[in-house]
């Protein structure tokens, strides 16, 4: 087998407040791997992990994270043997992100021409009408109309859609072999948010991108992804292929998450609940992170966690049911 | 069907758009909501669908009356309420209720929560502070919450909890209908899912009306029995939730179900993407407001707006294809 594009292995990050007398587990043991051209999605409600999961991975932690163990390892280098300078090379050139809010992701003062150009300039050395052609080409693959003169125009005047798009150009635009988006669509309304998901669809075949997507929405998931991680706490629970895992799901967590959306289709009575909330990050529940949430916990799920169990084909779950299974 | 609550008649909203600073002239306006027709049953949910810019929080505003229409009347319990003054306002306000979607700025963060789901007890009636303290208690049991909640404050509690206190509050009067403002999409996935079956119970229970203004289709389906779904201030297509479930008409009803991201892969629909933006309001385009971005359209589409038709499974479409 040849080695995938991303390995994280055991990744546990964690974040320092009060002088390091509290300590915050946001990542704590995640592994996983991302082949080229493949599209993951890592999905969890607020405060699981999966943003700092995926800005480990960049390594543009805040100033109170650190990693503390693991291995994350891209296209054969470990990331976090890489000094800083080394870590800017790859950021924007074989990595790049696209974050939530195309608002603050801009910069107001700018054109959006010179903030496409810039990793260009940067990473790729390109100046003159090579580079004026190349910006006209990545507008024109995000289905701007009229490249040359929204080239010059600022992010006020466009709209929160096009914005969106001038990100994912900016994004591509060296051609990355990872491309991280972290809920890139919460903010646009569904019809411009289904255009965006196309495109992006359509930009990955034709570049052969590896995407990440970070999201809350099981539907998104569903949509794009081939694989899917879901978090819980920190903790990775369950990952699996996306059929595998919407079809049988092998975490009480996964299975109550996708009960609890309702259905496009059919018509449900009443939505499956989660009752009580996700633990506090600063005190964890010993054991199972779910088990105070969970149906069918038993005695040793409050007291001991549970390792990941491999329970199919690349499927694996941390559960103590699936202990043997 | 059942007895009608709340009709509104041909609402309109236009807020005029103003050029110059101290002479201003009144040089167009937007047309937020723009002939609105429905009613609402007793017991009843009434989803709008709809993306933003379409008018359907501005249709809440009016019906709340936190904006005067420019035209058109909302009926409740047959009555006009534009005209209602003195004792039969205060009785409308009363009657009718709102939460609202962000549970961080809807509560007041320097008010303990016994003060906040009280607040309207003591404004609008006669209780003693024994009766107000045991109604208190009642609205917390409601909501799923202890009781030692009341003393504490809103920074306290997490957003699912917020949204609780948002809908005890807004029960305190016993209203008849409650405005629901995105009530859910701020809140996780599986608090999601206990607010929703909140308001189903509740709604069981003391035979609400609820006009349910939502993005998430998904969502709306489930809670509501009937659906409009809005384009740019216009109605473009109501029916029962199962009705357009199963048998979307308009092209951008059929657009939003395709958009909308399946809860499960088996899900998918055909793909149906509309290009383009949604236009702005200010000028919205002549004919029906869609045609510029429906697959569909036809040279009429251009020309001539179409009207809500009632059609054989039961919905009202604006379409000229039907």
């Amino acid at each position: 087998m040849t080695e995938p594009l991303l390995a994280v292995n055991n990744l546990q990050m964690h974040l320092f407040a009060n002088r390091g007398t509290r300590v915050v587990k946001a990542v704590d043991g995640v592994s996983f791997t991302l082949s080229k051209g493949e599209t993951m999605g890592i999905v969890g409600e607020s405060g699981s992990g999966k943003t700092m999961t995926s800005l480990s991975i960049l390594r543009l932690l805040p100033t109170a994270g650190r990693i503390v163990g693991g291995e994350i390892r891209f296209a054969g280098q470990d990331l976090l043997g890489k000094t800083d300078r080394e870590m800017q090379r790859l950021r924007g050139s074989d990595i790049a992100m696209i974050l939530q809010d195309p608002m603050m992701s801009l910069n107001p003062l700018f054109t959006i021409g010179e903030q496409i150009a810039e990793p260009l300039r940067v990473h790729r050395g390109m100046r003159g009408t090579g580079l004026f052609n190349r910006l006209k080409e990545l507008l024109h693959g995000v289905r701007i109309p009229s490249p040359e003169t929204r080239l010059r125009d600022y992010p006020h005047q466009m709209s929160g859609g096009m914005r969106q798009r001038i990100v994912g150009a900016i994004g591509i635009s060296c051609e990355p072999s990872l491309l991280v988006a972290d809920e890139p669509t919460t903010s646009l309304d569904v019809t411009i948010q289904a255009q965006y998901l196309q495109l992006l669809k359509e930009i990955q075949q034709r570049i052969g991108l590896a995407m990440m997507f970070i999201t809350h929405d099981i539907g998104i998931v569903a949509k794009m992804c081939d694989y899917v991680a879901v978090m819980y706490a920190g903790k990775l629970v369950e990952r699996a292929p996306m059929r595998t895992l919407f079809r049988a799901p092998k975490h009480p967590y996964t299975e109550a998450l996708l009960k609890a959306v309702p259905r496009l289709n059919t018509t449900t009575e009443r939505l499956w609940s989660i009752e009580g909330q996700p633990p506090d990050l600063a005190a964890v529940p010993p054991g199972c992170p779910f088990s105070p949430r969970c149906p069918v916990a038993e005695a040793r799920c409050c007291r001991d966690t549970p390792p990941e169990f491999q329970v199919g084909p690349n499927h694996y779950s941390r559960c103590w049911l699936q202990e043997g299974a | 069907m059942s007895q009608t609550l709340l009709e509104i008649k041909n609402l309109t909203k236009h807020f005029p758009v103003t050029q110059g600073l101290l002479w201003q002239k009144t040089v167009g306006s937007v047309k937020a909501v723009d002939g609105v027709s429905y009613r609402l049953g007793t017991g009843e949910t009434l989803g709008l669908v709809g993306e933003s810019g379409c008018g359907k929080s501005t249709t809440a505003k009016m019906i709340l009356m936190l904006e005067p229409p420019t035209s058109g009347s909302i009926l409740f319990q047959g009555e006009e309420v534009r005209s209602l003054s003195g004792k039969a306002l205060h009785g409308y306000r009363r009657g009718v209720q709102a939460v609202f979607q962000d549970p961080y700025s809807s509560l007041n963060p320097r008010l303990r929560i016994g003060r906040l789901i009280t607040e309207p007890l003591v404004v609008n009636t006669e209780m003693s502070k024994a009766q107000i303290e045991e109604r208190l208690r009642e609205l917390l049991d409601l909501v799923g919450l202890s009781h030692r909640a009341a003393h504490l404050f809103p920074h306290e509690f997490s957003g699912g909890q917020r949204q609780r206190i948002a809908i005890a509050r807004a029960l305190a009067l016993r209203p008849r209908l409650i405005v629901l403002d995105e009530p859910v999409s701020a809140l996780d996935v599986s608090i999601r899912a206990q607010i929703m079956n909140l308001l189903q119970d509740l709604q069981e229970e003391f035979g609400l009306s609820y006009l349910l203004i939502a993005h998430d289709l998904a969502a709306v389906l489930h809670l509501s029995t009937m659906i409009a779904v809005m384009y740019l201030g216009k109605i473009v297509e109501t029916g029962s939730s199962h009705t357009l479930r199963t048998q979307p008409l308009h092209p951008y009803t059929q657009a939003l179900f395709s958009a909308a991201l399946p809860g499960h892969p088996d899900d998918q629909r055909d793909e149906v993407i509309i290009e383009g933006e949604i236009p702005s309001p200010l000028n919205p385009p002549a004919g029906c407001r869609f045609h510029p971005r429906c697959p569909f359209a036809q040279a009429i589409c251009a020309v001539e707006e179409p009207v809500l038709q009632p059609q054989a499974g039961g919905s009202e479409v604006a379409c000229h294809l039907y």
